[in-house]
C-alpha cells in the first residue's frame, strides 16, 4: 500500500485537495483570462485631432457631432475637465453597459486625453481641467475633513473607502483617486454624484477636502491593522473568526492536555 | 433527594468533621498559620475547603463561558483606567491637540476627552483598543457559550434559572456594549443615538414622551452622554456583576455538566479539583485571554474615532453600523418592508422601524427563556440532568437551535447589506430582497437539514457500535472474495455512542376516561401528543447491549437487525466477512476470540 493510499483518511486530506483544486482553478484562470488589447493612440494635440479621435471612439454613443445619442448623453457643455476625468479615470470609452461606468485601465494617453478634451471644450462653454496649485494638497486638513464629512461621507464612507448605492452602483474608494480627478469629480458631478460647483464649495474648499484625503492615505493608523476604514462590520468578523477563533484553540489545546 | 439538597448535605457533612475549639494548626508552616488565623476570625476554611475540593469536568466548550468571564473582569479594569480621563460631558470645545486633521474642529468634551485619550494619553490608545475588543469578545464568547448549553440540552432541570440568568446578561452585555458605543460622541456614536432615539420616536403614542425625558428634550440636548455614562459605568456594570455571581453560584451548586462517557452518571462529576489543578488552568487561560485580547488590540485597530471625527447631526458616514451584536436588530430594520408604515387617524405609525427595534429583542428573549419549559412540558421529563446530550442524539432541539441561529445570522448578515454591496459588487436591494426571502425559507432549509444530518450521524453511529471502523486493510478471501476488515471501538469509544437516552413520542391517551366521560384534559393531552410526535417520531434508538452481542458474535446473523433492511437481506456490509471469523474480521480480535 502506498503512503498516499495510507493517508487518504489523515484529517488534512480534505484540506489539501481543497487547496490543489483551487491553485489549479486559479492557475488555469489567471493563464486563460483575456487581456486588455492595447488601445490605438495618437500623438496629435489640437482639437481638430482630438474631434478625428472623438469619431473613431465616441460618437457610435455620443453622436458624431457630441450633441448625444441613443447610446449617450450630450457632451455640449460637460468642459474639459469631464472629459479629462471619464477618459483618464478609464471610465470612458464604456468598457461595456452596466448601471455604472466602472473606473478601468485609461485607453488614451494624456496627450490623446487633452486632444478629446480640447474637442469637448469647443463644443460648449464647461468647467476646465484644474490648475495643479489646487489639487496637489496642501490645504486645510482640519477643515477638508469637516467638509468632507458633511458633504461626501455619506456616501464615500468616513475615510473616503467607498459605499453603495442603490441598484448595484456604487460610491468609489477615493484612495487611489489623483487629486485632480477628485477636483474634476466635485466640480462635474459624474453619474450618480451631485455638482459641488465653486459657489457651493469654494475652489480652496475642494483643495482642502484633496488634501484631508491625501493624509488619510498618507497618515499611519495609529491603532494598528484599520481593516480598511470600514466601520464596525469588519471588527465583527474579525472578533467572530481570528478573536474567538485564537480564543477557541487555546481553548481546545488546555482541554486536551487532561486526557 | 434532588441534587441541591444533596450538595447541601455533603456540605453540612464537611462542617460536621469541624472540630469548634480546634487548636492553632501544628502543622502547615506559615501558610496553614495564616490560613487558621484567617479562619478564626472569618471561619472561611469550610467554604475555601468546599470550593477547593470542587470538582470540574475537562473539556474546550465548558471554556466558552471562561472567555466571557474574563473579558468581563478585562473590561472591568481597563474601563476603570478609561474613566480617569473620560469627561462624559457634551460641553463645547474646541479641538486644540496634537492631532492636525481635527485641529481647530469644534466638539463636545466627550470626544475631545476620547481624542486625548487615544492621542495624548500613554496607553491610553491600547487600553482603549483592548477594552472595545474586550467588548466584543466578550459577547461574542456569551454566544457561544449559549449556544454550547443550548445544543447540548444543559438548560434542563436543574438549570433553567440559570438559562435564564444567562439570557438576562446577554442583553444587558448588549445594551452595556451599545451605551459604550455611544460614549466618545464620534460621527458614528451620534447617529447610533439618533437611530436608537428614531426607535423610540416609534412607540405609538408614549415614544415621544420617553424620548423628550431620557434626551431631556430634543435631541440631542446636553443630557444624553453623561446620562449614558452614569448608566454605562454604574447601574450597569453593577447589575451585570450582581448576575454574573448568582449565575456562577448556581453553577457550584448544580455542579458542573459533563459530557456522557464511562463514569459519568447524573450523580457525580468526572474531573479536577478546583485546587490545584484548575486554580492553575483557569487562572492560565486568564492570562492567555488577555493576552490575546491585547494582541489584537496592540495590532488591529477598533473604532478610529479621530477618523469618524466629532458628530454633528447634520452628519453621517457610508457604512454606518452598531458594534456587531447590535447588528441583528439594525438588519431587521433593513429588512422590514415600508408598507408598514402608515397614516391612520392623522398620525403616522412606524411599525417598520417599532418591529425591529423595539419589539423583536422582547419577543425573541422571551421565547427563548421558555423554550427550556417548553420542552419539558413536551417530554414530561422530570428528572434532574448533569450528563449533557451530543447534539445529534436530540435531532428536533438541535434542527431548532440551527434554525434559530440561522434566523439570527440573516439579520446579521442583513446589517452588512452595503458592505457586502461594495465588496461584491452586488445589488442593494437584490440582496435585500434576498435576505428578506431567506429570512423566511432559510430557517426552514436549514431545520430540515440539520436534523436529517443528525439522524444520518446517529445512524452512523449506529452502524460505527455494530460493525467497527473501517480499518482501510483489505482482506482477500479463499474464495477470491474482498472485503475491508472492520477495527471493534473499544468499551470506552463505545460508551459515549451507546449511552444516551432518547425519548419515544408519547402516545395520546384517550380522550374519554375509563367511564366514557370526556377528560379535561383531553385537548391539551392532544397538543402535547402532536408536540412530542414532532419532537420525537423519528429517531433512531441507541444501540442495545443484545444488539451489538449479535452483531459481534452471529456475524450474519447481526445483519439482521440492521436499520436498512434491504442491506441486511444482501449481508454486504462487511462483503465476505462471514466466509471467515470474527477474529479475523476485525483488527482487534476479542479475547474470547483469541482462544480459537
Amino acid at each position: 500500500m502506498s503512503s498516499l493510499v495510507a493517508r487518504r483518511r489523515h484529517p488534512a486530506a480534505i484540506a489539501i485537495v481543497l487547496l490543489l483544486g483551487l491553485i489549479i482553478t486559479g492557475g488555469l484562470y489567471a493563464a486563460f483570462a483575456p487581456k486588455n488589447a492595447d488601445a490605438a493612440s495618437s500623438n496629435t494635440q489640437t482639437a481638430a485631432a482630438g474631434h478625428k479621435l472623438f469619431l473613431s471612439n465616441c460618437a457610435s454613443c455620443h453622436g458624431l457631432d457630441g450633441a448625444g445619442g441613443d447610446g449617450g448623453p450630450s457632451l455640449v457643455g460637460v468642459g474639459a475637465a469631464a472629459v479629462d476625468f471619464q477618459v483618464g479615470t478609464g471610465r470612458m470609452p464604456l468598457a461595456n453597459p452596466g448601471v455604472q461606468a466602472e473606473r478601468g485601465k485609461p485607453q488614451f494617453n494624456d496627450k490623446d486625453t487633452a486632444a478629446l478634451a480640447a474637442y469637448v471644450a469647443s463644443l460648449g462653454e464647461g468647467p476646465s481641467v484644474p490648475s495643479s496649485s489646487l489639487t496637489q494638497g496642501g490645504g486645510d486638513i482640519a477643515k477638508g475633513g469637516e467638509l468632507f464629512r458633511v458633504n461626501c461621507a455619506m456616501c464615500h464612507n468616513f475615510a473616503g473607502s467607498g459605499g453603495a448605492l442603490t441598484r448595484g452602483k456604487f460610491a468609489p474608494n477615493l484612495m487611489d483617486v489623483s487629486g485632480k480627478h477628485i477636483y474634476e469629480a466635485m466640480l462635474t458631478g459624474p453619474q450618480s454624484m451631485p455638482v459641488f460647483n465653486d459657489s457651493n464649495l469654494s475652489a480652496q474648499d475642494k483643495k482642502d477636502i484633496i488634501s484631508f484625503l491625501q493624509n488619510v492615505k498618507a497618515e499611519s493608523s495609529p491603532g494598528g491593522w484599520s481593516m480598511g476604514n470600514l466601520g464596525p462590520v469588519p471588527e465583527g468578523l474579525f472578533a467572530w473568526t481570528i478573536g474567538i477563533g485564537m480564543l477557541i484553540l487555546i481553548a481546545v489545546w488546555l482541554g486536551k492536555k487532561a486526557a | 433527594m434532588s441534587e441541591q439538597t444533596k450538595a447541601r448535605s455533603t456540605a453540612d457533612a464537611l462542617r460536621a468533621d469541624d472540630k469548634k475549639d480546634a487548636p492553632a494548626a501544628a502543622g502547615g508552616g506559615p501558610v496553614g498559620a495564616v490560613a487558621n488565623w484567617m479562619d478564626e476570625r472569618t471561619g472561611s476554611a469550610k467554604g475555601i475547603s468546599y470550593l477547593m475540593k470542587k470538582v470540574f469536568p475537562d473539556h474546550w466548550s465548558f471554556m466558552l463561558g471562561e472567555i466571557a468571564m474574563y473579558s468581563l473582569v478585562i473590561l472591568l479594569i481597563s474601563g476603570t483606567f478609561l474613566t480617569f480621563w473620560f469627561v462624559p460631558s457634551m460641553g463645547e470645545t474646541v479641538y486644540n491637540g496634537p492631532y492636525v486633521p481635527l485641529k481647530g474642529t469644534q466638539m463636545s468634551e466627550a470626544f475631545a476627552s476620547t481624542v486625548r485619550i487615544s492621542m495624548d494619553v500613554k496607553g491610553g490608545l491600547l487600553i482603549r483598543q483592548i477594552h472595545h475588543w474586550s467588548a466584543l469578545i466578550f459577547v461574542v464568547s456569551i454566544a457561544l457559550h449559549m449556544f454550547r448549553v443550548f445544543f447540548t440540552g444543559a438548560f434542563r432541570k436543574p438549570r433553567e434559572i440559570n438559562w435564564i440568568i444567562g439570557l438576562l446578561l446577554a442583553m444587558l452585555a448588549m445594551v452595556e456594549g451599545f451605551l459604550g458605543y455611544s460614549l466618545p460622541d464620534d460621527l458614528l456614536s451620534g447617529t447610533g443615538i439618533r437611530a436608537m432615539q428614531g426607535f423610540i420616536l416609534s412607540i405609538p403614542v408614549i415614544g415621544t414622551y420617553i424620548s423628550y425625558i431620557l434626551f431631556g428634550g430634543g435631541f440631542p440636548g446636553q443630557d444624553i452622554i453623561p446620562r449614558f455614562f452614569t448608566l454605562h459605568v454604574l447601574l450597569l456594570p453593577a447589575i451585570l456583576v450582581g448576575l454574573f455571581t448568582a449565575h456562577i453560584i448556581l453553577v457550584m451548586v448544580h455542579k458542573h455538566t459533563q459530557y456522557p462517557g464511562p463514569g459519568r452518571t447524573n450523580k457525580n462529576v468526572v474531573g479536577f479539583p478546583m485546587m490545584p489543578v484548575y486554580a492553575a488552568k483557569a487562572g492560565g487561560f486568564f492570562f492567555v485571554v488577555f493576552g490575546i485580547t491585547a494582541l489584537i488590540a496592540g495590532l488591529v485597530s477598533i473604532n478610529p474615532i479621530w477618523m469618524y471625527g466629532p458628530y454633528e447631526p447634520t452628519m453621517i458616514t457610508a457604512g454606518s453600523q452598531p458594534d456587531w451584536y447590535m447588528g441583528f436588530a439594525d438588519g431587521a430594520l433593513r429588512l422590514l418592508p415600508g408598507f408598514l408604515e402608515f397614516n391612520l387617524f392623522g398620525k403616522t405609525w412606524s411599525f417598520n422601524i417599532m418591529i425591529g427595534a423595539i419589539l423583536m429583542i422582547p419577543i425573541l428573549w422571551t421565547i427563548m427563556g421558555l423554550y427550556p419549559f417548553i420542552e419539558k412540558w413536551v417530554t414530561g421529563d422530570n428528572e434532574e440532568h448533569h450528563i449533557l446530550d451530543r447534539p445529534r442524539n436530540r435531532p428536533t432541539r438541535t434542527g431548532l437551535g440551527m434554525a434559530a441561529i440561522t434566523f439570527y445570522g440573516i439579520l446579521f448578515a442583513a446589517c452588512g447589506n452595503d458592505i457586502i454591496a461594495i465588496k461584491f459588487h452586488l445589488s442593494i436591494n437584490d440582496i435585500t430582497r434576498a435576505f428578506q426571502i431567506g429570512l423566511i425559507v432559510m430557517p426552514i432549509i436549514v431545520f430540515w437539514v440539520v436534523k436529517r444530518m443528525c439522524l444520518s450521524l446517529q445512524r452512523y453511529d449506529r452502524d460505527l457500535v455494530l460493525h467497527g471502523r473501517e480499518s482501510g486493510r483489505l482482506v482477500r478471501t479463499a474464495k477470491g472474495r474482498f472485503f475491508e476488515a472492520h477495527e471493534d471501538l473499544d468499551d470506552y469509544e463505545r460508551w459515549a455512542l451507546v449511552a444516551y437516552e432518547s425519548p419515544a413520542p408519547v402516545d395520546l391517551e384517550s380522550a374519554t376516561d375509563e367511564n366514557g366521560v370526556r377528560r379535561k384534559s383531553a385537548r391539551k393531552d392532544r397538543l402535547r401528543a402532536r408536540v412530542s410526535h414532532y419532537y420525537f417520531k423519528d429517531r433512531v434508538e441507541p444501540v442495545t447491549p443484545m444488539e451489538l452481542a449479535s452483531a459481534h458474535h452471529d456475524g450474519q446473523a447481526g445483519e439482521q437487525i440492521e436499520s436498512h433492511p434491504d442491506e441486511a437481506e444482501s449481508g454486504h456490509m462487511h462483503g465476505g466477512a462471514e466466509e471467515i471469523g470474527a477474529a479475523h474480521a476485525y483488527g482487534h480480535p476479542s479475547p474470547h476470540d483469541k482462544q480459537d
